[in-house]
């Protein structure tokens, strides 16, 4: 893609990122140290996730390429998923 | 095309580039060459593979010790598959033919990356040196099956540190092969090849090279882990540690299933493109063909529980595994279907490849059904571990990439040699192999269905008979593909000229000189038809 | 030798991208084990992961974000022609791998000390929870540690090549690749790091 060249990040864009960034991991210590049962883990997976698309669509520029990527990305995601899901139905039921 | 053009240009094999002699084929970037090095070191261990299926035959024939004892023929066994899984038909169709054919077909000069190709091919050398390593260091060779089903492959006094690690640096080959297709087919498509008017033989490499990205690495992780269990005793596995060998043949299986699509796909697309030609006639279907093949590569992800039904798993597991099983076995007879098809009302040229595809599909379905058979929760109960299971694998495997493979060679020989082989005996080769292979691996399904178990280098006085016509089978077998052998290559020697398009096929292949200029085309063609324009 | 090709970026970086894809199913494969034996062993992990310190793992977390965003700057200030900027942003990038195994070093030592480690007769003695938590921290951590040193290499080999002016400001998909790997190590930390830090 040509217009790629000419497609500068501005350096304000990563450094406002990174302080999202941070500021979900803090907040992601701070909810585990209260327990809410299984809450807690789906929370701090939750937030894993959020931090993930950021590196993903800012750092990791998928936001600005084209769409097949960023379908790509989570076509593996949710095959790793349906793995673990399935293998979970030995080990759940049995 | 000008005469002038054809004095001038030297052919891939006459090229002389920076390297002399052996050099100019091991360090060379041009993808048919590396197709050649891979069908060297691929034909060259499916010999020693068949040579070590046809002693264990020979042990076979009478019941006790013959002519190995049972560690000798556990340790034979476990290196025929682990070559023939991973060092032939994992890499069989696509290191071989995907490589040669693969850019031309869809009308580039090499793949995308070609340093990388040749680097896959090390990789590939690398890996079975280490196989081989096995062998000879340490206590003793393998001996647990190419399976490596833990906890045995953390306990045995054999070697195994090689042999996994070999099989980790094959994956690895795999994976980048795969990776270098798919950039090829996304980024160098001539001008006008849409993906719909891409042949089907480079579609199933696409499919192909997804599984290939996507499962490999998990029997890599798993190998690694085997690793961790034998030298830190890790406990993954290890049911005194809390692990559980069931889990092992989860991960084992979500890759080696997987595995069989890449064995398979190919096969079928070598398949598509022999039958289209000798028919006359534009394949029935394309849109499903391609459909069927990227179904069968998606699903086909899912199915992996069906090699443990009787392993222990819960019974969801059990009836999710049999139905998606059941499941993909739809689009492989959307393209049986398809085939058939295609034939009906063609033009019909009868010649070596074409014998081979129909060889193919008569086996390829034996093999299928026989799965489906398989796949049924009550029956494997009865069938699990027997040889119905052998037998079943041979004809989907051996007989269909097996089969593919050699119908492959007798189509594209022309055009990777130059030369034309002697049909004559090219079907003489053929018709030995078919009988033999009949004969080899029908009466297993017979024996295994009255409980003669796999992996057992003795059995009852009750299976003998069965027995003996199997391994006269694998004489006959053999024979077939010594002909065969010889035929191909004798025919390097004394062959008759062959011109660019032997069998008047319509794609691109058949455009470009027999053998091929090292950068295929004088120039990219424009794309205009489809890839199977006889009308 | 092969055909002559001209430069396709795209094709290098798909490629890259294809690459990444393997390394996320290399590790699933771990995070199926995880996920398999953290079922059957709730308790056993929920109080192992205490004894992990929370402190250096956030550290360690924000070490390597700030690391993404430093090599992801650097690709700016290479577009921008600012050569000197961009190596010094690589420069913290790899500082910070390096502090990050540094931390890595003596958090595993701490555990070493008290004799946790795969195989340990100390450990089989604490139980098969404790067994698999820590044979699966030790597994991934380390297999992770593992990827971060081939990141630093990779962006090690990028910056002398754009000492050398090989990548500027007209060619500088490698430094695009070398980040992308990098921050898909970053990813896997960002996962790692809740599963097992933080599942008290």
């Amino acid at each position: 893609m040509e217009n790629e060249k000419n497609h500068i990040i501005p350096y304000r864009t990563f450094l406002l990122v990174l302080i999202c960034l941070i500021s979900l991991t803090l907040i992601s210590v701070s909810v585990t140290q209260i327990s809410l049962g299984t809450l807690t883990v789906a929370i701090a997976l939750l937030i894993a996730v959020i931090k993930s698309s950021f590196v993903l669509r800012v750092f990791m520029h998928l936001k600005f390429e084209n769409k097949i990527f960023s379908f790509a990305v989570i076509a593996v995601f949710l095959i790793i998923a349906l793995v673990i899901f399935i293998t979970l139905l030995d080990y759940l039921y049995r | 095309m000008s005469n002038q053009k054809e004095i001038t240009e030297p052919s891939y094999l006459e090229y002389k580039g920076k390297y002399k002699g052996v050099f100019s084929w091991i360090l060379s970037t041009d993808h048919k060459r590396i197709a050649l090095l891979y069908l060297f070191s691929i034909l060259s261990f499916f010999v020693i593979g068949a040579t070590l299926g046809l002693l264990m035959k020979f042990e076979l024939i009478a019941p006790g010790k013959t002519i190995m004892d049972a560690q000798t023929y556990n340790a034979f066994f476990t290196l025929h598959g682990i070559i023939m899984i991973f060092a032939v038909v994992i890499p069989g169709l696509p290191a071989v033919f995907g490589n040669f054919l693969l850019p031309i077909m869809i009308g580039a000069k090499d793949v995308a990356f070609p340093r990388l190709n040749l680097f896959s091919w090390y990789l590939y050398v690398a890996g079975v040196s280490l196989v081989i390593v096995s062998q000879f260091a340490g206590d003793g060779p393998p001996d647990t099956g190419w399976t490596f089903y833990a906890p045995y492959s953390f306990r045995t006094a054999g070697t195994m540190l090689p042999a996994v690690f070999g099989a980790f640096v094959l994956g690895f080959s795999s994976i980048l092969t795969g990776l270098n297709f798919l950039v090829t087919m996304h980024r160098m498509r001539a001008p006008g090849m849409t993906w719909l008017k891409m042949p089907l033989f480079p579609w199933t490499l696409y499919a192909t090279g997804w599984v290939q990205l996507l499962a490999t690495p998990i029997i890599g992780i798993t190998l690694l882990m085997i690793v961790a269990e034998r030298t830190l005793h890790i406990g993954f596995f290890d049911p005194s540690l809390g692990g559980d060998p069931l889990l092992y043949q989860h991960l084992f299986w979500t890759y080696s299933h997987p595995a069989v699509y890449i064995m398979i796909l190919p096969a079928m697309g070598a398949i598509s493109e022999i039958i289209t030609t000798f028919s006359h006639k534009t394949i029935f279907g394309y849109k499903f063909m391609v459909a069927s093949v990227l179904a069968i590569a998606f699903v086909g992800y899912f199915v992996w529980g069906h090699h443990m039904f009787t392993s222990g798993m819960s019974g969801t597991a059990l009836y999710t595994f049999s139905l998606l099983t059941f499941l993909v076995a739809v689009p492989s007879s959307i393209k049986v279907f398809n085939w058939i098809s295609t034939m009906h009302q063609g033009s019909i040229d009868l010649q070596t490849p074409f014998y081979w595809a129909m060889a193919f599909i008569f086996v390829f379905m034996i093999g299928g059904f026989s799965g489906l058979v398989l796949g049924s929760l009550a029956a494997n109960v009865h069938l699990h571990n027997t040889h119905y299971v052998v037998a079943h694998f041979h004809f989907i495997v051996f007989g269909g990439t097996g089969f593919a493979f050699f119908g492959a060679v007798h189509y594209w020989y022309p055009k990777i040699t130059g030369k034309m082989y002697d049909t004559k005996w090219a079907n003489i080769g053929l018709v030995l192999f078919f009988i033999g292979f009949i004969t080899l691996y029908g009466p297993m399904f017979y024996l295994g269905f009255k409980g003669m178990p796999r992996r057992y280098f003795d059995y009852d006085e009750v299976f003998h008979a069965g027995n003996i016509i199997s391994t006269m089978g694998s004489w006959i077998l053999y024979s077939g593909l010594g002909i065969i052998i010889i035929n191909l290559f004798s025919s390097l020697k004394g062959g008759v000229k062959a011109p660019a398009d032997p069998w008047g096929g319509k794609t691109l292949e058949w455009t470009i000189p027999s053998p091929p200029p090292v950068e295929n085309f004088d120039e990219i063609p424009l794309i205009t038809k489809g890839p199977y324009d006889y009308k | 030798m092969a055909a002559e090709t001209h430069r396709d970026d795209l094709a290098s970086k798909t490629g890259m991208w294809l690459f990444l894809f393997t390394e996320m199913l290399f590790f699933a494969g771990l995070f199926v084990v995880y996920s398999v034996y953290r079922f059957r062993n709730p308790e056993a992990f929920h109080l192992a992961a205490k004894e992990l310190s929370v402190p250096i793992g956030t550290i360690n977390t924000i070490i390597l974000l700030i690391s993404s965003t430093t090599i992801a700057m650097s690709i700016t200030a290479l577009q921008k022609k600012n050569k000197k900027f961009a190596l010094l942003l690589i420069g913290i990038t790899i500082f910070l791998g390096i502090a990050f195994l540094v931390n890595k070093y003596f958090e595993w030592g701490e555990h070493i000390k008290e004799h946790i480690y795969p195989g340990s007769p100390v450990l089989a003695l604490r139980g098969q929870g404790d067994v698999l938590f820590y044979g699966l921290y030790f597994f991934m951590t380390g297999l992770h540690a593992l990827h971060i040193i081939i990141g630093l290499v990779f962006i090690g080999f990028i910056a002398a090549k754009i000492v050398k002016n090989k990548i500027d400001s007209e060619s500088f998909v490698l430094l695009e690749n070398s980040g992308l790997y990098w921050h898909l190590v970053d990813l896997i930390w960002i996962f790692l790091f809740p599963l097992f830090y933080l599942i008290t």
